[in-house]
């Protein structure tokens, strides 16, 4: 037993993503074929060329038939997965596996998420019938319990606190305003996050991701067949996954300054990849930015920071754009977007870019000439204490 | 045997409103003091829950045969509000529960019942009083819950023996209500004074030739009734015009209708010395009298939450807009978010002692408290291995909090706390009866009986968090 990984076995030779935001304009199934197809001319491949297909969406369809139609499929198998915001990540993963396996030589993984046809503020989860027990408490408010209790035990005064939201909520505004596929393309004065209405908690409104619709796909094949497809294709060095036992909601050994599925997977992430020292190993990171409070944690437990210290690495402009491990330097899902299905292939298209120093030259991160080869998505899906967490890491160069 | 009061406990809700605020809004009407008002999230069945478990805090008490559900604003039509009562108190199959709904005078008919049967009966009355906005209703009339358990002596100590009663019933329209109004009509008063009247002369004779006692002997006359003007003639016409009145609680919280009898004299009782002579006179569609006398068990008992104190503690800060909104009458834009879904009939029957009587589940090796129940172990993974640990009496510590601005609310915003129970056990829970300055880590809490929502018809009822004041 253990988990061994499938390091530079599998690479993305190809990668595709839409605009995220307000698509009116634009169903599920366009943006399908619009982040489909431009994940086969990224690759230089034919939609028959690929054997199989991986298809992520929390609730903007059904079964593999939501993208074979739109797509006119010739009859190949469609697996559709659901892991809360770990979605778009989790089609990735499967996907991998199906090519590490040996069973496929080339597959698609596509994530893709149509959320502004609800007419609803925030998100709109789906609720099973229940004894009408659980306590009525939106996804803003969920995160938000991090702050108070994360100031609480590290002695962070409540206007610090704010100032730490405020900054990251600032720099993933300044990255995207450096992203043409952004939502929000808006650099904001730290004064305007500051002082935005509440929406839970200490929460403002720009310390909350975007509500938006969008797709993204990767192709992927062997490693050893990469080069027939791609000059420079990304391999996949780590892929680990943790869904816990929700143990915080009911233990109060649980203190709401830490994802205990983060910490698990990302330490698995890292084993498999042979990452012993993160914040200088990896370039660059794509976290699961929901809301401000998520980054602040996510760093200490993706081990960027020290247990206590993030909030100061924060205010010290380490991960910021030209810092020393930047950090959703798309903009994250605060100023990209979180079309929830969507979002894990997002943050891998971004590794994509920068790595092969195909960013946008406002964006493009220093590091990766420093020769850091390395890069880091990671998503959570549900909320602290009981979420699932997947994290990735994949690099330019085998070995 | 001795029969009689073997407990009793009352809510009054934590909100008030200043009646002058209703005059500050309309230009007219109003008045002086506050009425008590049910928060946003409490109704009949919930009230009646709380003073319940403030009697059942009192005493020792037995489980009765029988709990008797009274009120004239009961939640449910067609299913039996007494239920949810039941299933909070967490009583076995074998108890029985009824409503006793419709008209003021149903209290007067529980507390009848059970003072005529052998076994012990807990009576809850309740109401949640509305009336059009200006109107004397409106201001004159308030929101609670009370409950008394009558027994016998080998139930538990009786601590005030009924000596008596005497009832009068005569047709005529003094005060109706037709089914979904949510105010009432009245016919003139002086009317209805004229009929009260003889009917509490009737009465009075009638007890006093019975029980063998004179006017003289009355220590203490509680009167209740929603027709305020018989109400303040009723001790004369009795003939016990000398003998002191009780408190009638209505400057403070108002006639609380259902609940006002049982309310005032739990309040009286919440002082009384043994062997006190108490006369409760109900005037409701008729008159009836009661006579109890307070037992040398009255100095032992301790009332968990004295009415008294309840009117102390209320919150007078309430505005009339949210008045108006919590009672319906103010219809406000809701957020952009999904309509409520009311719980399915299967899950809440399946966890009834959670979702009713929060009933958590504790692992006998680890000792960890599962809330809700779980049958594998959070803390080392033993698999059904659990016994069920009742969690509603449970003080607890906020551990962390959040105010939630996007939830839907009747009365936005929500505040939500984790927190830890003594002894153990975690839950997320929304914090009621509370302000958002009110919530910080360290808070203590108490749980409360609450209707979390209304969908579909459907009453919510779950437990809510609550400052320990």
């Amino acid at each position: 037993m253990g988990s061994h990984g499938i390091k530079d076995q599998v690479a993305i030779v190809g990668m595709g993503c839409t605009e995220f935001g307000e698509h009116f304009d634009r169903s599920i199934e366009d943006m399908i074929i619009e982040a489909a197809h431009a994940a086969y001319d990224s690759a230089g491949i034919e939609q028959d060329d690929v054997d199989a297909f991986w298809f992520g969406t929390l609730g903007s369809g059904t079964s593999g038939l939501t993208i074979s139609k739109p797509l006119k499929i010739d009859y190949k198998p469609v697996t559709r997965v659901e892991n809360m915001c770990a979605t778009g990540s989790e089609a990735f993963r499967n996907a991998a596996y199906a090519v590490a396996s040996g069973a496929f030589d080339m597959v698609v993984a596509i994530g893709a998420e149509k959320l502004k046809d609800n007419g609803m503020s925030g998100l709109v989860g789906a609720q099973l019938p229940d004894d009408g027990t659980k306590t009525n408490i939106t996804a803003p408010a969920s995160f938000s319990l991090l702050a108070p209790a994360y100031g609480e035990k590290y002695g962070v005064d409540r206007d610090t606190m704010k100032e730490v939201m405020t900054r990251i909520a600032w720099k993933n505004h300044f990255n995207g305003a450096r992203n043409p596929r952004a939502q929000f393309q808006k650099e904001v004065s730290t004064e305007t996050i500051c002082n935005a209405p509440l929406v839970a908690g200490d929460l403002g409104i720009f310390d909350c991701s975007g509500v938006s619709d969008g797709a993204a796909a990767a192709v992927l094949v062997r490693a050893e067949d990469a080069h027939k497809y791609c000059d420079n294709p990304l391999y996949v060095k780590a892929l680990a996954f943790t869904s816990g036992p929700g143990a915080g909601p009911l233990d109060s050994d649980y203190d709401y300054t830490t994802f205990n599925e983060v910490s698990r997977c990302a330490q698995d992430a890292y084993e498999q990849a042979g990452v012993t020292d993160p914040r200088a190993e990896i370039a660059m990171a794509e976290v699961h930015d929901c809301f401000t409070p998520t980054e602040l944690v996510l760093m200490e437990d993706l081990q960027f920071s020290k247990r206590g210290e993030g909030w100061e690495d924060v205010l010290a402009a380490t991960f910021d754009l030209d810092g020393e491990l930047p950090v959703n330097p798309d903009g994250g899902l605060k100023s990209f977007g979180h079309p929830i299905g969507a979002s894990g292939l997002r943050m891998l298209f971004e590794c994509w870019l920068q790595l092969r120093k195909e960013a946008p030259e406002d964006r493009q991160i220093l590091s990766v000439d420093k020769g850091k080869t390395l890069a880091m998505t990671h998503n959570l899906g549900g909320r602290p204490g009981e979420c699932v967490s997947f994290a990735a890491i994949v690099g330019s160069e085998l070995g | 045997m001795t029969r009689g009061i073997i407990g009793y406990g009352a809510h009054v809700p934590y909100y008030r409103l200043q009646r002058s605020a209703i005059g500050a809004a309309l230009g007219a009407g109003g008045g002086k003091g506050t009425r008590a008002v049910a928060s946003y999230d409490e109704d009949a069945t919930s009230m009646s829950v709380e003073a319940a478990r403030a009697a059942l805090r009192s005493f020792d008490a037995p489980t009765p045969a029988a709990v008797y559900f009274t009120s004239s604003t009961p939640p449910y039509l067609d299913k039996t509000n007494a239920n949810a009562i039941h299933a909070a108190l967490n009583y076995p199959s074998d108890v029985t529960a009824v409503d006793m709904a419709g008209s003021i005078r149903s209290t007067v008919g529980a507390v009848t019942a059970a003072l005529h049967d052998r076994r012990p009966v807990l009576v809850t009355a309740a109401d949640v009083r509305t009336g059009r906005p200006g109107s004397s209703d409106e201001a004159q009339l308030g929101d609670a819950g009370a409950a008394v358990m009558i027994g016998s002596d080998d139930d538990a100590p009786v601590i005030a023996e009924w000596i008596g009663s005497a009832s009068a019933t005569r047709e005529f329209l003094d005060r109706w209500r037709a089914p979904g109004w949510n105010y009432s009509r009245v016919w003139e008063e002086r009317f209805g004074e004229s009929v009260y009247k003889p009917l509490v002369a009737e009465v009075a004779t009638k007890i006093f030739k019975d029980t063998e006692l004179s006017a003289a002997d009355v220590d203490k006359v509680v009167v209740s009734g929603l027709h305020a003007r018989s109400v303040r003639s009723a001790a004369g016409a009795a003939g016990v015009g000398a003998a002191p009145m009780a408190e009638d609680l209505t400057q403070a919280i108002g006639m609380t209708g259902s609940a006002h009898s049982l309310l005032a004299l739990a309040n009286v009782l919440d002082t009384a010395q043994p062997h006190e002579t108490i006369m409760l006179i109900t005037l409701a569609d008729g008159c009836d009298v009661s006579i109890f006398q307070t037992t040398d068990a009255i100095a032992d008992y301790t009332a968990a939450n004295p009415v008294a104190a309840q009117i102390a503690e209320g919150n007078d800060g309430l505005d009339y807009a949210t008045f108006l909104t919590w009672r319906g009458f103010l219809d406000r834009e809701p957020p952009r978010r999904p309509d409520p879904i009311p719980p399915a009939g299967p899950p809440s029957e399946r966890n009834v002692e959670w979702k009713f009587a929060l009933i958590g589940s504790r692992d006998r090796s680890t000792g960890a408290v599962h809330l809700p129940p779980q049958r594998v172990s959070v803390k080392g993974g033993a698999v059904d291995d659990m016994e069920m640990v009742p969690m509603a009496d449970v003080e607890a510590t906020v551990a962390t909090y959040t105010i939630d601005r996007l939830a839907f609310s009747p009365s936005p915003p929500t505040i939500a706390v984790v927190i830890d129970f003594d002894g153990g056990g975690r839950f997320t829970s929304e914090l009621t009866d509370a302000d958002p300055d009110d919530v910080a880590i360290g808070l203590r809490v108490r749980m409360t009986f609450r209707n979390t929502l209304t969908a579909d018809g459907v009453q919510n009822y779950f437990w809510k968090a609550t400052p320990i004041r």
